[in-house]
């Protein structure tokens, strides 16, 4: 028998095994199966805490309140008690440690998010009440005049 | 840079009407190339293999000639879908860690697989060569002649019997190779296939024909190929007899090569054939059906991308190469454009699945253009 | 959706047996613990969107964008709004300019004026990730750098993912796309860091009309369940059999 044939599989050998040499090194020790599909649970487990220790930057009024009691309890009393105070004022992430001063956003492109009319027959747009874009309050910031904490008051 | 530019896809991808905001043509010209490439490859050891297992003898010179052709080939088809990833030097990653669910985690596998094969084959074919070179180059001092000299050793791996016996041994082991290297060839191809028709989210890609498509065309593209490579080599051999006059007269050389092409002709339109049958069954099923996404995928193949499907896949690079090869009295420069055209419909139709299953929008409401960024 | 749902009718049924069997057995149980004795997990996260009381207004892509670190000026977003505008003639116009990241304040789509007489009807509908039971992009993820959370939410693994593009091609949805900055495949997940810390996403804490919720499907007291449970919901792209989690109010059949 001409053993010789066998000599590339040799090779072939060697190849195979230093890719599994090579996944003791590099493949994370807790990636592997988890829970009990191999088709949707095949990774690495420390992942999964590493995205539950993501950043959190939008705190909550809970957070705002501690402070500023006064305005969230305007807020709470008006038709905008559902507009979250960071929708305006930003992320309250590091305030007010690091960051004394929030983006407030007062454009007039905010309000007309949901003021502005569509003129829709229906939908969720004619819910809210609106204003002509075009007409009223000509392009200027609509916080000039309407107090945005309760916007039933006017700005003194 | 704006923000525009650092977006995957932006740079290349014109929208039209409603594309949801995150789509885009994420697979480009790579995505083309690669299976483009693969195809050639497969195709080229599908043509060796004809001689070598099936023992079509009148393939013979054209059979050891495209192995080669296949191994060189075989780095290079890795390569566009290599440079593809946003991540290439995580590349080994489904070697590591494959996730047998995804088509795409056998690659690294079938691709590793198929590359052995190959040059076991091809060191069977050419060990005798091997042992012939070490002892010839024996004794010579030059530097570069050592060189080459342990270049030859290291390939013949340390197995220098040449007796009859052992030659025999060899061009059986081939042969088992060869045997062996049909089916991984065409698993090879077939997968590439595979990674598209089984995607379901894609309206155009999603089919059970796509693997056996894609197999079809590559041995198509394959043959094409080594063909067109064989009649530049005798040509050049025949224009050397000619200039220097050697032991061959150059007439025999072009008599050798109109056989080989004649023959190596009839399974290249058979193949053809195949191709292009199963390519009209997928249309013709998918306009009886009209399922859901018939209407944005008859306007895109009717309508947007019919130049490129209908004129320059099927008429340039199937129909005219087709009438061209069969037209009696035959030369060899009609069957080089041939050739080039067949290549040239190939490419088309990889061109036309990979950015013509993304010119439509997911929501079949609006359409993606590809423009080549260059 | 039928067998997210059917899942929970099965966890119902469970109970219903332990109610039937002699309350002496059960005595020194509480009703949790109860409960985790007949199911292994006890979180499934799902969502509930209202397109009928979607203003439009697009803050909750803003917090999206902000909370999660997509960049805000980039094209792709994790979460976006999309308008329908049904004409009489039986047309439909949609769009979703960045996504809806500004809102919609103009009534033209695409440069295109429609005179409010030919309306029919009109909504906006909230996308995000589905967070499927079958996700079709973690099947097709080679590495095993895209998975489902036994909570039920596909994360991606941002040290792991080689950036094929394949679950982007796989999803039925669009929600997938490559994070400018760091390269590799991003979608919604629910604001994972958030509700696993006892928070809401931001979309939803920033919504003024409660057209986004989170729910609990394993926990048949929460609220938002319960509408899932007795209201007429439905779900995006049924067909491909991923089984979807955000379960849609109101939801036309125009909807792609």
């Amino acid at each position: 028998m001409k053993w010789h044939v066998l000599r590339p599989l040799w090779v072939a050998i060697g190849i195979v095994a230093s890719i599994l040499i090579a996944r003791m090194f590099f493949v994370p020790d807790d990636f592997g199966v988890h829970g009990e599909s191999f088709t949707y649970g095949y990774y690495r487990l420390s992942n999964v805490q590493e995205w539950r220790d993501f950043p959190i930057k939008y705190q909550g009024r809970e957070y705002c309140i501690e402070c500023h009691e006064e305005n969230v309890q305007a807020l709470n009393s008006s038709p905008h008690v559902n507009i979250e105070c960071e929708n305006c004022h930003g992320p309250g992430a590091g305030h007010p440690d690091d960051v004394e001063h929030l983006p407030l956003n007062t454009s007039r492109e905010l309000c007309l998010r949901c003021h502005a009319d569509l003129d829709y027959p229906n939908g969720g747009r004619t819910l809210v009440p609106s204003i002509d874009n075009r007409r009223h309050g000509r392009r200027r910031d609509c916080v000039q005049c309407h107090y945005p904490h309760d916007p039933r008051e006017d700005v003194e | 840079m704006s923000a525009d530019a650092i977006v995957h896809g932006v740079e290349w991808t014109t929208r039209e009407l409603f594309v949801y905001p995150n789509e885009f043509i994420y697979w480009s010209i790579q995505i083309v190339m690669y299976p483009f490439m693969t195809g050639l490859v497969a195709g080229a050891f599908v043509l060796s293999s004809l001689y070598h297992v099936f023992g079509q003898k009148d393939l013979k010179e054209i059979a050891q000639f495209s192995l080669v052709f296949s191994l060189a080939l075989l780095p290079v088809a890795a390569l566009p879908l290599l440079l593809h990833l946003q991540l290439p030097t995580r590349a080994m990653e489904p070697l590591l860690t494959p996730h047998f669910t995804s088509a795409i985690a056998a690659f690294g596998i079938v691709f590793t697989a198929y590359g052995l094969i190959v040059l076991s084959e091809i060191w069977f074919v050419y060990r005798g060569y091997f042992v012939a070179q070490v002892h010839a180059l024996q004794g010579e001092s030059a530097l570069a002649t050592v060189m080459k000299r342990s270049v030859y050793r290291v390939l013949t791996i340390g197995a220098y019997d040449v007796s009859d016996g052992a030659i025999k041994v060899d061009k059986k082991a081939a042969t088992i190779l060869a045997a062996i290297g049909i089916p991984v060839a065409c698993f090879l191809h077939g997968y590439a296939g595979f990674i598209f028709g089984s995607v379901k989210a894609n309206a155009l890609w999603m089919s059970p024909l796509m693997p056996v498509i894609f197999i079809m065309s590559a041995v198509v593209s394959g043959i094409a190929l080594c063909m067109l490579t064989y009649i530049i080599i005798m040509e050049w051999q025949a224009f050397r007899q000619r200039r220097h006059g050697g032991a061959r007269k150059a007439s025999e050389i072009k008599g050798a090569e109109t056989d080989v092409i004649t023959k190596a002709t009839r399974y290249l339109l058979g193949f053809l054939v195949a191709a292009i049958s199963l390519e009209l069954l997928d249309l013709i099923f998918r306009g009886y059906t009209a399922m859901k996404s018939w209407d944005i995928l008859r306007s895109v193949m009717y309508g947007k991308d019919f130049m490129n499907i209908f004129v320059l896949q099927y008429t340039i690079g199937n129909l005219v190469p087709f009438v061209l090869l069969l037209l009696p009295g035959r030369t060899m420069k009609r069957t080089v454009l041939a050739l080039l055209l067949v290549l040239f419909g190939v490419f088309m139709m990889r061109w036309n699945v990979v950015i013509g299953g993304q010119a439509f929008s997911l929501s079949f409401s609006g359409y993606m253009h590809y423009d080549i960024p260059i | 959706m039928t067998c997210s749902r059917r899942d929970f009718l099965k966890g119902v049924m469970d109970r219903a047996l332990v109610a039937t069997l002699p309350v002496s057995a059960f005595v020194l149980l509480s009703n949790d613990e109860a409960r985790a004795a007949v199911e292994g997990s006890k979180v499934r996260w799902a969502f509930l969107v209202d397109t009928r009381t979607c203003t439009g207004c697009g803050l909750c892509v803003t917090a999206c964008k902000t909370e999660n670190e997509i960049p805000f000026d980039a094209p792709v977003t994790r979460t976006w709004v999309e308008r329908y505008v049904l004409t009489k003639d039986g047309e439909t116009h949609i769009d979703s300019p960045l996504g809806g990241r500004d809102g919609f304040i103009d009534d033209k789509i695409r440069d295109e004026e429609i005179d409010p007489e030919d309306i029919a009807k009109a909504f906006f509908v909230p996308k995000l990730c589905n967070q499927c039971d079958n996700p079709a992009c973690v099947q097709v993820c080679p590495v095993g750098a895209t998975y489902q959370t036994d909570d039920g939410v596909v994360l991606i693994d941002r040290d792991w993912c080689i950036g094929c593009g394949y679950c982007i091609m796989a999803c039925p949805y669009g929600v997938r796309f490559f994070h400018p900055e760091e390269r590799v495949a991003d979608k919604c997940n629910f604001c994972y860091h958030r509700i696993s810390n006892g928070m809401q996403p931001a979309c939803v804490e920033s919504c003024a009309f409660g057209a986004r919720q989170l729910a609990n499907l394993e926990d048949p007291d929460d609220p938002v369940t319960r509408i899932i449970m007795t209201e007429r919901v439905a779900v995006l792209k049924d067909e491909y059999g991923t089984n979807p989690n955000v379960f849609y109010l109101g939801l036309d059949a125009s909807v792609r």
